[in-house]
């Protein structure tokens, strides 16, 4: 028999103790996961340790998998699982007023403001200013927001991620965005007026 | 300003820097390593834990109740045994 190559093959393997399968596994997914951690932890030492936690947790409830839907899914709930527990461990470091806007930033609101919009240049700045934002706000109302607004997902994926029901994800994405334009009203109200 | 159209704006441009996909050298080097060195999970380990843990609330429970049942009452009359059986006979309304 050769080596087991399918997801469903290693997994099997692991299963029956052979350890070194769930290598394979770890290197495929290992870069989604990182481009999803990064989305909710800044400092890369975080990121790493947001990652490693995920893998161990995978490794240790691998028994759990059923095999009825993708391992990247199952992987995925899981990695938006310890992302959340992240945001809420470290809820008390978040920010809770917002400095100044950089430069870039700045710029950014004069050309939205100037109608002068999808400039790619300007996108860091952009993103810069949505991270900022996203750090002050609730770890449900940033985990839903990401979600939603920057990872694309419907309501119905993001009750299957997070395991909440539709009703919840859908008032705390209603709760969420009016949070983000309260700030981004104050803001534009410290700027303009 | 249109915060509606602000907020949209912001993360139509946010979605176009996606977050880096790049993994740190020899992580998945690192992983197995912890992996390897981590003890196996021990059921009977785990059970211990959790009955510890209920031991302690099922203690906290008792301390609490015995704490509550020696507390002395703002009653002004101790009730007996005795009065607490005859009360119900002893009610005025009740007659047949």
């Amino acid at each position: 028999m050769g080596q087991p190559e399918s997801d469903a093959e290693l997994i099997a393997a692991v299963l029956k103790g052979s350890t070194g399968c769930f290598e394979p596994l770890v290197q495929k997914y290992s870069p989604r996961l990182f481009a999803t951690a990064r989305r909710y932890a800044r400092r890369e030492s975080e990121v790493e340790d947001i990652v490693q936690e995920i893998w161990q947790k995978a490794y240790a409830h691998l028994g759990s998998f059923r095999g009825d839907a993708p391992f990247e899914h199952w992987l995925m709930r899981l990695a938006v699982h310890v992302c959340y527990d992240f945001l809420r461990k470290h809820q008390r470091n978040r920010e809770t007023s917002f400095t100044e806007l950089t430069e870039p930033e700045s710029d950014w609101l004069d050309r939205h403001v100037a109608g002068s919009e999808g400039d790619p240049e300007n996108a860091a700045a952009a993103k810069q200013l949505v991270d900022r934002l996203l750090a002050q706000l609730s770890p449900p109302a940033r985990l839903v927001i990401t979600l939603l607004e920057l990872e694309e997902r419907s309501i119905k994926e993001i009750s299957q991620l997070t395991g909440w029901s539709i009703t919840l994800v859908k008032v705390r994405a209603f709760r969420a965005r009016a949070e983000m334009r309260k700030l981004l009203g104050r803001i534009a109200k410290d700027k303009y007026l | 300003m249109d915060l509606n159209r602000l907020q949209q704006n912001l993360f139509a441009q946010a979605r176009s820097v996606p977050p880096s996909d790049q993994v740190p050298y020899a992580f998945e080097k690192r992983v197995m390593a912890s992996l390897r060195a981590a003890p196996p999970a021990d059921a009977w380990l785990l059970w211990g834990r959790a009955l510890w843990r209920g031991a302690a609330a099922c203690v906290a429970l008792s301390v609490l109740l015995s704490v509550w049942s020696v507390w002395p009452t703002n009653d002004s009359e101790p009730v007996t045994l005795e009065s607490a059986v005859f009360a119900a006979a002893e009610e005025p309304g009740e007659a047949w």
